[in-house]
């Protein structure tokens, strides 16, 4: 093929494909990086346009309990998001009663199609002191009727953020793990190791990194849905999206706003740096 | 069958019984609640369960000249907006990305992957700021461009895989038989590409009818949606209003993904992302 003697200037050859992008890549530069910029320089910038770090600190002073009480709810729907999903990915994968694995896949997808909106709803309805949740439990003899509490605090935020993002997390990991090679599994389990042992030493170190990616994605959603804290939780202490909307609508303070934005960008980058450390050492014990 | 054997399975049946059983309650046990709302007349505090069902309150939300026709219309209008708008910018993006030289492709596609790896909310505020300096808080024009930021971002990867997966023998065939190269475009790749450009069309669909945030800060109160009327009514204390609405938003997302598998096959699916 004569390539050599006819190669065209190379911004020539690339000109269509600049061409058809750049509306897409326009947009996102005013939709998003622009907006990206003025979250993070407005959070440093005072009245004047000097430099400063007064925001940060308003943010820290007023909303510091909020920030804690984010990391921990997150922390904690995390927790509660990779229990669950291994478990139900790991039951897919290994389960020994065939109409219990069917019936979990067509069981175990149905919050995933569900809004985020119409989850708020319903956990705040599902979860309330009266709510259905009790008044089965009670009529089940399974709760007394004295000890029936609401669960529209931090642990109605981390129900309703599982019971949205395990599906989710569970999907990703049920397909790693029927990609991994099934003989490792019959093996051990010929050498007479339990399902539960053989999910928690075979198959999970090899799907670690999945559940990683499902995670930091599912902490990126928690951190950014507004409509779930707004709905479950009333009063002291919510989470920063919530807080950030009341700061925005109630006080027009967009400064301390994007302060605590900041705070938010922050907690991800953190995850987002551990899983990268994480799956840099990966490859490097490979490569040993 | 003796009695033994029938006991064993039984019992080995228990177990995952139970499981199943724990797992129907916590899965439908908040929609069963929703339905309850939805169609209770009367739940007052101490009864534990509603004491009259009804359809009352449909026809409140739904007689004519009601605040739900108005958000019902907003919502769909928008939604098929921000589908034209997404994927008039999605499908030459997707199309240069999958198939012709680019600067910097890593980069391009890192672009488009950003705003799912950082938290939305200070965005959305953001550009409600800037929004509100155009005259654009509070306009239809306003709300779609900001539903089409989460929208183009799912359209770019979907209509990148689609059109990645196409099959270029037949391409070449075209070309070879004597086919310019816009007709080649029109006749073999487009109609390849155009399931995964329908399941790209619909993501941006729901995710459009599903939005909440954007509206909040862009288009409240002028522009109500059936997220932001749900909103009100919950917050306002309606919960059968709020339920009504959650149950028609609900339409829309079980319909769409009962269909979507047709339209997304798995070698599209296979690469997303690259």
């Amino acid at each position: 093929m004569p390539t050599a003697d006819a190669t065209p200037s190379p911004l020539r050859g690339k000109l269509p494909g600049l061409l058809l992008i750049a509306p897409a890549l326009l947009a996102i530069a005013l939709l998003y990086v622009v907006p990206l910029a003025r979250s993070v320089i407005f959070a440093f910038l005072d009245q004047d346009g000097g430099l400063t770090t007064a925001h940060l600190r308003t943010a820290i002073e007023l909303y510091g309990r909020d920030i804690v009480f984010t990391v921990l709810v997150a922390l904690a729907s995390l927790a509660l998001i990779s229990v669950v999903s291994i478990a139900i990915a790991g039951y897919l994968t290994l389960g020994a009663t065939p109409w219990a694995v069917t019936a979990l896949r067509w069981l175990y997808r149905w919050p995933l199609f569900i809004p985020f909106i119409v989850a708020g709803q319903t956990a705040r309805s599902f979860l309330a002191r009266n709510g259905l949740m009790n008044s089965l439990l009670i009529d089940s003899g399974l709760m007394d009727q004295a000890t029936a509490q609401s669960l529209l605090d931090w642990r109605g935020l981390v129900l309703t953020f599982a019971w949205k993002q395990v599906p989710f997390v569970t999907l990703l990991l049920a397909g790693a793990m029927a990609s991994v090679d099934r003989s490792t599994v019959e093996a051990a389990r010929n050498m007479g190791a339990g399902r539960l042992r053989c999910l928690i030493e075979i198959l999970l170190p090899q799907v670690r990194g999945t559940l990683l990616v499902g995670l930091i994605l599912s902490l990126v959603t928690i951190m950014s849905v507004l409509s779930v804290p707004m709905m479950v939780i009333a009063g002291n202490p919510t989470m920063m999206t919530s807080m950030m909307a009341h700061r925005v609508t109630y006080y027009g303070d967009y400064a301390v706003a994007n302060a605590l934005g900041l705070f938010s960008y922050l907690i991800t980058a953190v995850a987002a740096y551990a899983y990268l450390r994480m799956t840099l050492n990966q490859h490097n014990e490979g490569a040993r | 069958m003796t009695m033994a054997s029938i006991a064993r399975r039984g019992a080995a049946n228990l177990l995952p019984a139970l499981m199943i059983g724990i797992c129907a309650f916590v899965v439908f046990g908040p929609l069963t609640n929703l339905f309850m709302w939805a169609f209770a007349e009367k739940w007052f505090f101490p009864a534990r369960y509603p004491t009259e069902y009804g359809f009352d309150f449909w026809q409140r939300v739904f007689r004519p000249r009601a605040g739900a026709w108005t958000s019902l219309f907003s919502s769909v209008w928008i939604a098929l907006a921000t589908v034209a708008l997404s994927m008039a910018l999605a499908v030459p993006a997707g199309y240069a990305l999958a198939r012709l030289a680019l600067p910097a492709r890593a980069f391009i596609m890192l672009i488009f992957l950003l705003p799912q790896a950082f938290p939305s909310l200070p965005i959305f505020v953001n550009i409600a700021r800037m929004f509100y300096g155009f005259g654009l808080n509070g306009t239809y024009l306003g709300v779609v461009l900001v539903h089409s930021l989460p929208g183009l971002v799912y359209a770019v990867w979907i209509a990148t895989a689609a059109f990645g997966a196409v099959d270029r023998t037949m391409e070449e065939a075209a070309r070879n038989l004597g086919a310019g190269p816009l007709r080649t475009f029109r006749d073999i790749t487009l109609p390849q590409a155009f399931p995964g450009l329908i399941a790209a069309s619909i993501f941006v669909f729901l995710d459009s009818i599903d939005e909440f945030t954007g509206t909040f800060f862009v288009g409240t109160p002028d522009i109500s949606t059936l997220p932001i009327l749900m909103f009100n009514a919950s917050m306002g204390g309606n919960y059968q209003i709020a339920s009504i609405t959650a149950l028609v938003l609900l339409v829309p997302s079980i319909g769409f993904m009962l269909v979507i598998e047709r339209f997304l096959k798995a070698d599209v699916l296979s690469r997303i992302g690259r």
